[in-house]
């Protein structure tokens, strides 16, 4: 049926409209990044966006290696981190030397050695796939993130190092002073890096690293070696890891210690697991959602750690394809035009769903609050509510919500399941 | 002389400690092919576990009570979480412990908070059980040493005398065999899961008063644990021995000597540049032992899997 299908585009990619068809998608998300800053011009949400951006970077070139490669990394912050550090180092010797480096190249270089340290550390690695090159990953990961603390003259110690990005030479008068400059530079490098990602996944490499993950010795049998193609692909992932690396260097103007260790790692993992590993765009949602979490979630209270990682572990659990997945769950339904079977299903499962959830989140908060606010303060706001924490009516409030909807949800579950199942099979009804 | 018996010691506290840990993950590794990230999380909720009880009833009882609430909720992990992750293979059972760790970590946080616990030693056992050369040792530490020994010595004798051991032993090679003679091989995976977390949640609660008990601390030993199985040999219990003394007396060694790398290098014949300031090479000249002694043990390890891909005592190549 694929082949099919891909032969079906071959043809018709030589006409001019199938070109288009191709390329729309970069078409629209160039000018969606193009006009972002008109909808969104405050200082903070483009520091948000330039946020967002550098970890879909990041998040896509893990995804090389996770989702295309099925290679499962525990320290993939080293690479994004050494390219970092070394764009800092270039940034300081351009502004020192008044060497011609323009500062929107910086990233390449970052990249570059991103490249080089992931050939030195992939050529023993990436021997084997799964448990071991993930102890291997966290091995690396952790002896980098120790070493930064120890070589001081690289790593900058405890402070870690600082450059000044306005320092670079100046070209067509830009000297990346302001925030909107730097959202423009980060921006097209998105998406230069995430086009070249794309069609490298489209390369006959990148077909080789799906076939390596899905089955080894059925690749090393039509005369691949499973080693060189997992190498390539790791080389790959950490260049454009590297490139996220340098991105950060001119955005946050400093690395340090943080950038390296284990939580970075852990967290770029959790990021793309949660967008979804088996689609191109399921890393890109996941660092959206992420970022957005962190950047808002976190002003609302102080356990979105917490709900973060409960999150995680009821995906891995229950939607291993991640949000993604999810999303293109919906496409067959929506192809045989059953989508609106779903919909009254869907409503009457998610409404108490949501109901138990919030009164879960409810019954964390007010615990929360209990315990750790000041003597004398057991006022406190949730949903609009002010109300005491120490009362016993909004503890039951909480249980009850969570009971309640969470029976109804169970009880509900089954008539979405048959919904389901109706919408995705052939007959008509 | 006397500093290396003390350091010894000190360090057969640490390599017994890390064994009790490293034992049940590879014994877990090599049953379900699984390696629990979350292994040392479950020793950091038998420290909170024991400290709790110790609050209300004392040391004692909560030496029992905790790793068997640790065990039966890694059971309950393994029978509702782990082999529901399973069908989907190894890397997202891999992910699923990775998650739990965080959420263990989280959950940790948020009932005791981030500070650390005022977790002591028994009244009974705060003593110097002895001293060698002024440096007085306390009976905690030998406390801590036999019933690591203990452990030990029980789960050689359950594993290699008993039917159960037999059949656990069975079950390592030849699940499905095993399963079809008649026995119920997935409550087998999950009484070894269960008891392998128990024995984590054991070596928490001796460890948590000698070691301090913190959200951070099972992070801090987890990574050790890993590489101490890797460096081992996944699954074989000698090598999780062998490999966690061998990193227990590498990080107590390298902690209590103060060997400059200045010295080294002079002695081996080197002068040291002028510049020391600005000289690119000053942090190789200040380096100490006590710096580089905690990745010792990843060092060890990339050499380990570089040279010996299957480890000390692995039977096969990882």
């Amino acid at each position: 049926m694929t082949a099919i299908k891909s032969t079906d585009r071959a043809a018709a990619a030589t006409s001019g409209s199938a070109v288009l068809k191709r390329f729309a998608p970069w078409i629209i998300a160039a000018l969606f990044l193009l006009f972002l800053p008109v909808i969104f011009a405050s200082g903070s949400a483009l520091t948000i966006m330039n946020q967002m951006a550098i970890t879909i970077v990041f998040a896509l070139a893990y995804n090389m290696l996770l989702g295309q490669g099925g290679m499962l990394s525990f320290g993939h912050a080293v690479y994004m981190g050494l390219g970092g550090f070394f764009c800092v180092h270039l940034m300081n010797m351009v502004a020192a030397e008044e060497w011609f480096l323009p500062i929107p190249l910086l990233p390449l270089f970052g990249g570059i050695f991103g490249l080089a340290f992931a050939m030195v550390i992939g050529f023993f690695s990436t021997r084997r796939a799964g448990t071991v090159f993930a102890m291997i990953s966290l091995g690396i990961g952790e002896l980098i993130a120790a070493c930064s603390i120890i070589i001081v003259v690289f790593f900058g110690g405890e402070e870690g190092i600082s450059g000044d990005r306005t320092m670079g030479p100046e070209i067509f008068g830009l000297d990346f002073g302001s925030q909107i400059e730097v959202y423009y530079l980060t921006a097209a490098w998105l998406l230069v890096s995430a086009a070249a990602m794309y069609f490298y996944s489209r390369t006959p490499i990148g077909r080789l690293a799906n076939a390596v993950r899905d089955n080894e010795e059925r690749a090393e049998f039509l005369g691949y070696s499973q080693r060189y193609v997992r190498l390539i692909s790791f080389c790959a992932s950490g260049f454009f890891a590297g490139i996220a690396g340098g991105l950060f260097a001119i955005n946050f103007e400093i690395l340090t210690e943080e950038n390296l260790n284990l939580v970075t790692s852990g967290t770029i993992l959790l990021i793309t697991f949660l967008g979804g590993v088996g689609f191109f765009i399921g890393p890109i949602i996941g660092a959206i959602f992420f970022t957005l979490l962190q950047t808002v979630l976190s002003l609302y209270t102080e356990i979105w750690q917490l709900y973060v990682g409960a999150l995680f572990v009821l995906t891995v659990m229950f939607f291993p394809g991640g949000m993604s997945g999810l999303l293109f769950m919906h496409v067959r339904p929506y192809q045989l035009g059953k989508l609106n079977i779903l919909f009254l299903p869907y409503l009457k499962t998610f409404l108490p769903a949501t109901a138990a959830i919030l009164g879960g989140v409810g019954f964390l908060e007010i615990a929360f609050h209990a315990k750790n606010a000041s003597v004398g303060d057991q006022m406190m706001t949730l949903f609009w509510l002010t109300f005491d924490s120490h009362g016993l009516i909004p503890w039951l409030v909480c249980v009850l919500l969570a009971i309640v909807g969470g029976y109804l949800a169970c009880r509900m579950a089954p008539l979405l399941r048959d919904a389901w199942d109706e919408a995705n099979s052939l007959v008509a009804n | 002389m006397e500093l290396v018996i003390i350091n010894l010691l000190d360090g057969l506290v640490m390599g017994l400690l890390l064994f009790m840990l490293s034992s049940g993950l590879t014994l877990i590794f090599s049953m379900m092919g699984v390696l629990n990230f979350a292994h040392a999380s479950f020793y950091m909720l038998g420290a909170y576990f024991g400290y709790q009880i110790s609050q209300y009833v004392g040391f004692w009882p909560g030496l029992i009570i905790a790793p068997v609430l640790v065990g039966c909720g890694g059971a309950l992990i393994e029978r509702y979480g782990l082999r529901r992750v399973h069908k989907f293979g190894h890397v997202p059972e891999l992910i699923f412990t990775f998650g739990l760790a965080l959420l263990i970590e989280e959950v940790v946080q948020f009932i005791w908070g981030k500070s650390q616990m005022a977790y002591d030693e028994p009244a009974v056992l705060n003593f110097a059980l002895f001293s060698i050369g002024g440096n007085e040792f306390p009976a905690y530490k030998v406390f801590m040493i036999f019933i690591a020994v203990g452990i030990f010595l029980v789960l050689l004798y359950i594993l290699t005398r008993t039917r159960v051991g037999l059949v656990i032993q069975a079950a390592l090679s030849y699940p499905d065999t095993v399963q079809n003679l008649g026995h119920n091989v997935p409550l087998v995976f999950m009484g070894v899961f269960g008891v392998g977390t128990a024995l984590a949640g054991l070596a928490g609660v001796i460890a948590g008063p000698s070691l301090g008990t913190f959200p951070g601390m099972a992070f801090l030993l987890g990574s050790i644990v890993f590489v101490t199985i890797v460096v081992g040999g996944l699954g074989s219990l000698w090598g999780a021995l062998l490999a966690s003394l061998l990193i227990g007396w590498l990080l107590t060694f390298a902690a209590s000597y103060n060997v400059h790398m200045s010295d080294v290098l002079t002695a081996i014949g080197f002068t040291p540049p002028e510049d020391m300031a600005e000289h690119f090479l000053r942090d190789l000249w200040t380096l100490t032992m006590p710096q580089i002694g905690p990745i010792l043990p990843y060092i060890l390890m990339v050499l380990i899997l570089i040279v010996r891909p299957r480890g000390l005592m692995g039977k096969r190549e990882v």
